[in-house]
């Protein structure tokens, strides 16, 4: 399909570490088209992060890929050389990560950061002052007041929404055409997480560009993507389209994940899913979910369940469906 | 006063020096917590909720007002505070991360307040153990160091650790805001649990307000240090009376549609909390409000009683 | 100390230094260190068996081998008494290397005392008194004050060692007060002062233990910065005097005959290098190995 921006098939991904190796992703497979916007979501530890590491190619070093593809446009991104990748990186797919606080250099100043991204994300020989206006044009994309007195601030004078916001434009420089957001604003507050969420909502469907959310805010991710991929212990269990998936989610892991959500009409919240995430060194033979299943079959326990299409647009790995 | 008014703040402020000028960061809010409520205090960060929890507990000295603990006026440092009434308080904090030693065994981590307090002396372990069953996990963590255990584990500790010298009072700075969903629920329904048990007062930090609907009993709301709305929790959320509680009501993210109905009219979000150090004139809020008027540029309004328990400060209802 | 806090949990510690070896032997250089140090330690330690010409460590002479290149009788060669610069070389490890341990066991626990304490009473008048003091010893240029110790009193290795500990302790001190300074906001100390726990034991047992990595990395670093000033002072003649084969004395008086025997310095000097680079590459593999990792 010539539609697929980024397709990731049946990655697998390990950690090897003193105790063994960690199976942490087994079989991810991903599909996002242009100017989709992808949701991800699961508990902390299920893989996300570590599959959007695998499609940036910055995994550490103790990471290994027994097998699987990372289809960009058609090309394997696990199979180019550094050169190639570093390309794309600096002109077409861009990350932003949860801690904005991390991920500026505190000793130089937001401008000098953000004036080197602009510098190396095109072939074009720019002059300093092009940058510099491209740098300003940048911060008032993202919303930022004062563009002209950030540049010169250090990245500790700001507050943490705006060091988020210069991450976001930083990242926006690069990503051309796929913006990968790690849980944005997640340490923020809500109206600041809402107006991020918001503001990346807005750039990319004006640049056109394709984005995929990692987030825990379940809220936040309805209100801003076409369709989600749930995960669990390194599965997707389920896609489905946004509105389909929040009415009828129908992997029992998906539906036990949004019964803890608390709700604003009050009543409590709901008993957790018992039990923790798997061990990755030595995981469930079967469907990785199984030990925590309210409806675990015999058969759930010996074979790994496929990602299968139910209907349109909509896929599910569990037996409850065959 | 009630007798079951466990803690009274009477106008309480607490001021920073900083290099910037004076961060009013708690400015003079009263507030009663009673007995085995949970009185939840919410608002963005920078609203001085946490430095309201961390001045009641002692680690701050108040730079006015008084804190009451069961009628008796606290000693404002924590250091000149006797053992009986540190062991009467307690407190969970933000970072599991940081809250364990990370060089320490959880058994150890968990003694700490039993050997300080001298409780349960000669079966420390044994008490341990029981503490550790009481928040639902394994036993065998004894042994086990805080890397080993992941973070939302690394709470539920951090609250055996805070039950084990038996207090009345524990003070929850956003236990959950670091965890998912899934952990944050077990957490939440563990602290109801034992709180019912064991007759416990909290008071509840969070900037999460589906959370707050869910565990608190009253609800308070601060922005720049000031106590803008406190009410009754289902009060708080169905009738909403502040500007500022609308906004921040309406702005929830939200998964379904029975939620979507009680939301308030989408008020968009704008700005941030200004500077600490360099507060609008007024009513702090007017730069953002909606509803602003002439008078709220000048005046700081006072907190009036609405209706029954349901008080707000706001010029809208003066 | 009020609160007697017994270690109710026999230590499983097996575990742990394996997982720390595993870190340890991941990094090549590491292993490299080790060795280094291993082969340093091991022939100070049995520089009389090992050594080739035992007798050659003090005063004795043989004119008939004298300034004898490098051979195979002799791998780096005579000095201008005959005497075998291996051996020499060996027993100067051992002069080394006793300096570095007197001079840190003098050194890392003051500092590390002092430095402890008074950040944890950050910003009281403890601090203040402690760290000027500190600032007032670090602001000496520690050389001139190491010479100028050494000639007062009479050059000697035990006035070196004095004059050398006397402007180290104050990096451990300053070492232990970072630390200790921002793990007195971690809300694990905040947690041991509400419960009430006496400062004794906060300082000594919620704060010391995390600051024991970075101090043991440092002190491995230092082995090899200690023996490089106590060179230094031998080399201007105011440490260890001849004939204690320390190795910066024989790169001194081996000087005076460069180029035309260059081996009685060179090899000195390379021994030198040798194991400064052996407890740098050390001290990193130690303090990647230490440092704590969440799973």
């Amino acid at each position: 399909m010539s539609e697929n921006l980024l397709e990731v098939k049946d990655l697998y991904v390990n950690y090897k570490i003193y105790e063994g190796i960690l199976k942490v992703l087994n079989g991810v497979n991903l599909t996002v088209k242009k100017k989709e916007k992808v949701g991800l979501i699961g508990e902390s530890g299920c893989g996300k992060t570590t599959t959007m590491k695998a499609i940036m190619r910055i995994l550490p070093d103790n990471a290994l890929i027994p097998n699987g593809n990372i289809f960009y446009k058609g090309r394997d991104i696990l199979k180019m050389s550094d050169d190639e990748i570093q390309k794309i990186r600096r002109e077409n797919i861009s990350m932003i990560f949860q801690d904005p606080t991390a991920a500026l250099n505190p000793v130089l100043t937001v401008g000098a950061q953000l004036m080197d991204v602009i510098k190396y994300s095109t072939d074009e020989e720019l002059t300093k002052r092009e940058i510099r206006e491209l740098a300003i044009k940048a911060l008032k994309d993202v919303a930022l007041p004062d563009p002209e007195r950030i540049l010169k601030n250090y990245p500790i004078m700001l507050s943490g929404g705006m060091r988020q916001r210069i991450c976001i434009a930083m990242a926006l420089i690069s990503a051309k055409e796929l913006l990968i957001a790690d849980e944005p604003g997640t340490n923020l507050d809500v109206t600041i997480q809402d107006q991020i969420l918001r503001l990346i909502g807005r750039l990319v469907e004006e640049r056109g560009i394709s984005v995929i959310l990692i987030s825990h805010a379940l809220g936040a991710v309805k209100g801003l993507v076409d369709k989600v991929y749930v995960m669990y212990a390194g599965d997707i269990v389920e896609m489905a389209p946004t509105e389909k998936l929040f009415s009828d989610p129908i992997h029992p892991y998906t539906q036990a994940l949004f019964k803890t959500v608390p709700k604003l009409t009050g009543g409590g919240i709901p008993e957790a899913i018992k039990g923790r995430i798997p061990d990755y060194i030595n995981p469930p033979k079967g469907c990785r979910f199984a030990p925590r299943c309210i409806h675990a079959m015999p058969i759930c326990m010996k074979e790994k369940p496929p990602l299968k299409n139910i209907e349109d647009e909509r896929e599910v790995a569990c037996f409850l469906y065959e | 006063m009630n007798n079951d008014e466990i803690i009274q703040v009477k106008d309480l402020k607490k001021y920073f020096k900083t290099s910037l000028g004076i961060v009013r960061a708690v400015d003079g809010i009263s507030f009663t917590i009673r007995e085995g409520e949970t009185f939840g205090l919410v608002g963005e960060s920078g609203s001085g909720k946490s430095t309201t929890a961390f001045t009641i507990m002692g680690v701050y000295e108040p730079t006015d007002g008084e804190i009451y603990f069961k009628g008796s006026p606290l000693p404002k440092s924590v250091k000149k505070r006797p053992l009986s009434l540190r062991k009467e308080m307690q407190m969970v904090f933000q970072d599991p991360g940081s809250s364990l030693n990370p060089r320490k065994r959880i058994g150890q981590i968990i003694e700490l307040p039993l050997r300080v307090h001298r409780l349960h002396v000669g079966r420390e372990r044994e008490r341990v153990k029981e503490l550790l069953e009481m928040v639902g996990l394994p036993v065998d963590f004894i042994n086990r160091y805080p890397g080993a255990i992941g973070g939302g584990e690394k709470q539920l500790v951090a609250i055996a650790r805070a039950l084990a010298s038996e207090p009345s009072f524990i003070a929850l700075d956003e236990p959950t805001s670091a965890l998912d969903v899934s952990m944050q629920a077990k957490i939440i329904n563990t602290l109801l649990r034992i709180q019912k048990e064991l007759n416990l007062t909290y008071l509840f930090i969070t900037h999460n307000l589906s959370l707050m609907r869910n565990v608190a009993s009253r609800v308070g709301i601060m922005y720049l240090g000031k106590m803008f709305e406190v009410a009754e929790t289902s009060e708080f959320f169905h009738k909403p009376l502040h500007p500022y509680t609308k906004m921040l009501l309406s702005a929830i993210p939200v998964i379904t549609e029975e939620e979507e109905k009680i939301k308030p009219k989408r008020v968009i979000s704008r700005g941030e909390i200004p500077s600490p150090v360099n507060v609008p004139s007024g009513c702090y809020f007017h730069p953002r409000c909606i509803d602003c008027m002439e008078i709220c540029k000048k005046e700081d309004p006072p907190m009036v009683e609405v209706s029954t328990g349901h008080f707000v400060k706001c010029h809208l209802y003066t | 100390m009020r609160i007697p806090i017994e270690k109710f949990i026999t230590p499983d510690r097996k575990d742990s230094i394996k997982r720390t070896w595993y870190k340890f032997s991941s990094n090549p250089l590491s292993i490299i260190g080790l060795i280094s140090v291993l082969i340093v330690t091991l022939s100070a330690i049995f520089a009389p068996v090992l050594a080739p010409y035992p007798e050659s460590w003090g005063r004795w002479v043989d004119f008939s081998q004298a300034c004898q290149p490098p051979s195979w009788k002799h791998p780096f060669g005579t000095d201008i008494y005959g005497r075998d610069i291996l051996s020499r070389i060996m027993f100067g490890f051992r002069y080394d290397l006793l300096m570095a341990i007197c001079i840190l066991a003098m050194v890392v626990p003051t500092g590390t005392f002092l430095g402890l304490i008074a950040g944890y009473y950050r910003g009281t008048w403890i601090d203040t008194v402690i760290m000027r003091i500190t600032d007032i010893f670090l602001a000496i240029p520690s050389i001139v004050l190491a010479l100028a110790i050494c000639a007062l009193l009479k050059p000697s290795l035990f006035n070196s060692m004095m004059a050398v500990s006397l402007l180290w302790w104050p990096w451990y001190s300053r070492l232990a007060y970072s630390i200790a300074s921002s793990l007195r906001n971690e809300y694990f100390v905040l947690a041991a002062e509400l419960i009430g726990a006496h400062p004794l034991y906060i300082i000594f047992s919620e704060i010391l233990p995390n600051c024991l990595a970075p101090i043991f990395t440092k002190m491995t670093l230092d082995v090899g910065w200690v023996i490089l000033i106590g060179a230094t002072l031998s080399f201007v003649g105011l440490g260890a005097q001849e004939p204690t084969p320390a190795l910066g004395t024989m790169v001194s008086v081996g000087a005076k005959y460069m180029p035309d025997y260059w081996w009685m310095t060179i090899f000195p000097a390379l021994a030198i290098a040798f194991t400064i680079l052996g407890f740098n590459l050390l001290g990193d593999g130690i303090r990647d190995a230490l440092a704590i990792e969440e799973i």
